[in-house]
């Protein structure tokens, strides 16, 4: 041991101390930072979840009930055995399976175009946000207008271009009704997926572009062997916030048809609230609640799984 | 494994402690509710209100009343809120174990759900005797269960029949042709012939309570009640169906617009406001709102009767009266009671009659307040004197869903009428 390092070594015991020292005041002040976090955390999202699984397995039929039996199971079984939640749960997925797909075909064609070098592209950007920064209940307000049977702008349009003799009632028919709270549903959110998909196409390097060029590719081969795989991890993001978002859609129903016409709109979500809240049934209100978790869940699982496969993916 | 099994102690640790906080929270109860009620209160203080905005009274004439009254009750503020008559119910329920409200408005078909889940307040021993008699029977069934008083009833109210007498003249049809249901389909055939309108009728026919208050109006005419004696719905008898089949046919043969089926009454208001629908049942403010030249192009045009009478003679009114009443858990009772005995009063409810009918026997013998709103009056005495009740269940909301899909079936023409009340039927009496 030289001079140097056995001074060193005896002017450096009582580091450790003074670090854990300042570790801990760090620490402290870290907890303290933290805290109100961790308080809001703790009150909006672990508390409820706990409540909801806690009342799911009794028999609550009030908002002030006190005496509230201890079914277990029961309020599970009851939902599974329902037809009404597996008709809800086909709409649902119906609802989720559509506007997905038509949101991610849009949205990529939306972010090419957004993508091209044109002049004053900044202003198409800033336009097509807009549906987005709009709040799904004034969006739904929209709609409902433009789906008007007597002056609703869509009747006017297609009877002036001849397309439609009578006006129509949009939202009069449970299949039709459906398809139309898509659309809304769709308009909204395309510029999201766009947006998501944008990203990834500004960070394709113009090499490959050039590269594939060189090679004699056409565009769909390009789009197909360089753009699509590119864009995986941008798509698997998309899809999986879309999927979870889509499954778990009220207030755009609740706005546009409150689950009419013969409950041809009412999803899930909606089923779940009707049954807490219309009809107080508290208990089979939180075990939906709790089975649309689950569902959500294995979606997303499956989901990651496929998405992992591939070399590119960032999930 | 030294550092699994800390991790595992630390999320058994953790889940232990969100269990605790959640069971100190909750109070040991599985809602969280506990069983102390609200508070009488000082009588002073500001009071929170819900208000449904819709028909009646409006926003202005409420809040015309509270200012009147914090006038004279300087010590307490009024805060009112207005929500749509479709997010009223689930209001009062999300935000009674809060107490949020003081005072909540009511409608007739919830006393039996909110009194029985013990959501709103027993007011019996503050509601005087001469109220009884003084009111009228209809009105007080909307604050009223199993004998006891569950609020201070604010304003009766039935669907009555609008019709538009000028486009009716032009097919040579006055009032007394549409005294009958028989004689609306006449004249809207008339009217659908002559092309004065392309669907004279319209309904308020979305999936929603407004459609049982048009299938109450017409299983009323028809002779039949949505309940046998023993309380159990039985709409798929020969009234219920041949009502259903009537509007059906309705449908069928052009004479009321498809829309209805999207339409509230607010909707079926608007249609009529703009000359697009010749006759429609819907609440005595309608013709507040027809002679609003700011919302209306047919002002002066509208005419109101009683609902015109079925094949059996009879043509009763829905009742849809509604009453104020206060949450168990608000805290300022005695100051909402105060409110409440204000704004109920005689003297006030003459003053808005434009709005809605009142309470009181006594004003309809006024002349200088039925002559406020004479035809109204008119249609509202005759109205009032037999009125369908919707059933008075605690599960009213679940029966109500089920007849609102049954209903809409059979418009849609996905199930014949006899079909889709005996599902109905079957469905809210296993519910129940």
């Amino acid at each position: 041991m030289t001079v140097a390092s056995a001074k060193q070594t005896t002017g450096s015991s009582p580091t450790p101390v003074k670090r854990r020292k300042r570790f801990d005041r760090q620490g402290r002040m870290a907890f303290w930072l933290l805290l109100p976090a961790g308080v809001a955390v703790f009150g909006v999202i672990i508390y409820p979840m706990f409540r909801t699984l806690l009342v799911s397995l009794f028999q609550v039929n009030s908002a002030l009930a006190t005496v509230t039996p201890f079914v277990g199971l029961g309020n599970y079984e009851h939902v599974l055995a329902s037809p009404d939640f597996w008709a809800s749960m086909g709409r649902t997925l119906y609802f989720t399976l559509v506007s997905t797909a038509l949101e991610l075909v849009l949205g990529l064609a939306v972010a090419g175009l957004l993508n091209a070098k044109l002049k004053a592209r900044w202003l198409f950007r800033t336009i097509v946000v807009i549906p987005w920064a709009l709040p799904t209940i004034v969006n739904a307000a929209m709609w409902k207008g433009i789906f008007n049977a007597q002056y609703g702008s869509l009747n006017a349009l297609l009877s002036q271009l001849g397309i439609i003799k009578d006006y129509q009632v949009w939202l009069g028919d449970p299949t039709l009704a459906l398809n139309m709270v898509i659309i809304a549903d769709v308009w909204k959110t395309v510029p999201l997926v766009a947006f998501f998909l944008l990203a990834g196409l500004t960070s394709i390097p113009t090499e490959l572009y050039e590269a594939a060029q060189l090679d004699r590719a056409s565009w769909p081969r390009i789009f197909r062997s360089v753009v699509l795989p590119m864009l995986v991890p941008s798509i698997s993001i998309v899809l999986v916030l879309r999927t979870v978002e889509a499954f778990k859609v009220f207030d755009i129903i609740y706005a546009m048809t409150r689950g009419g016409p013969i409950n041809g709109t009412e999803t899930v979500a909606y089923y779940a609230y009707q049954t807490a809240f219309s009809d107080q049934n508290f208990g089979v209100g939180s075990a939906l609640s709790y089975i649309i978790v689950v569902v959500i869940l294995a979606l997303s699982a499956v989901y990651l799984r496929l998405l992992r496969r591939s070399d590119m993916s960032l999930l | 494994m030294k550092f699994n099994s800390t991790r595992v102690r630390r999320t058994i640790g953790a889940i232990g402690i969100v269990a605790a906080a959640a069971l100190v929270v909750s109070g040991c109860s599985v809602t969280g509710a506990s069983t102390a009620s609200g508070e009488k209160g000082s009588g002073t203080g500001t009071i929170n209100a819900l208000f449904m905005k819709q028909a009646g009274y409006s926003e202005a004439n409420i809040d015309e009343m509270i200012t009147k009254f914090e006038a004279a009750n300087p010590k307490i503020k009024v805060k009112p809120t207005f929500v749509a008559y479709e997010a009223l119910h689930d209001k009062i329920v999300t935000s009674a174990p809060a107490g949020t409200y003081d005072v909540v408005h009511m409608d007739v078909i919830w006393p039996a759900e909110f009194a029985s889940k013990g959501l709103i307040t027993n007011v019996t021993k503050d509601f005087p005797a001469s109220w009884k008699t003084k009111m009228l029977g209809g009105a007080l069934s909307s604050a009223e269960y199993k004998g006891q008083y569950y609020g201070v009833p604010w304003g009766p109210s039935t669907k009555l029949f609008f019709f538009n007498k000028t486009m009716l003249a032009k097919v040579g049809a006055t009032a007394d042709d549409v005294k009958t249901w028989a004689g609306v389909l006449t004249v809207a055939k008339k009217l659908k012939a002559a092309g004065v309108v392309k669907y004279p009728l319209s309904w308020s026919w979305n999936q929603a309570e407004a459609l049982i208050c048009d299938y109450a109006v017409m299983l009323g005419s028809f002779g039949g009640s949505f309940t046998d004696s023993s309380g159990k719905l039985d709409v798929n008898n020969a009234a219920g169906v041949e009502a259903l089949t009537w509007m059906k046919k309705t449908i069928d043969d052009g004479l009321t617009d498809p829309a209805s089926l999207t339409f509230l009454e607010d909707d079926t208001d608007k249609s009529m406001a703009s000359g697009k629908t010749a006759m429609e049942l819907n609440w005595e403010s309608t013709l507040r709102d027809q002679n609003d030249p700011k919302i209306s192009k047919v002002v002066g045009q509208i005419a109101v009767s009683a609902p015109p009478a079925g094949p059996t003679g009879l043509n009763p009114g829905v009742n849809g009266s509604m009453a104020l009443a206060i949450p168990s858990k608000s805290k300022h009772q005695a100051a909402a009671w105060k409110f409440i005995e204000f704004i109920t009063s005689e003297a006030e409810q003459d003053k808005y009659a434009v709005s809605s009918m009142t309470n009181w026997k006594n004003s309809y013998t006024k002349t200088d307040i039925t002559k406020t709103n004479p035809q109204v009056f008119a249609a509202a005495g005759v109205a009032y004197d037999s009125m369908i009740s919707r059933p008075a269940v605690a599960n009213y909301n679940s029966v109500s869903q089920i007849l609102q899909v049954e209903i809409q079936n059979a418009l849609l023409g996905k199930k014949t009428p006899q079909q889709a009340m005996d599902d109905a039927v079957k469905a809210a009496n296993a519910a129940s």
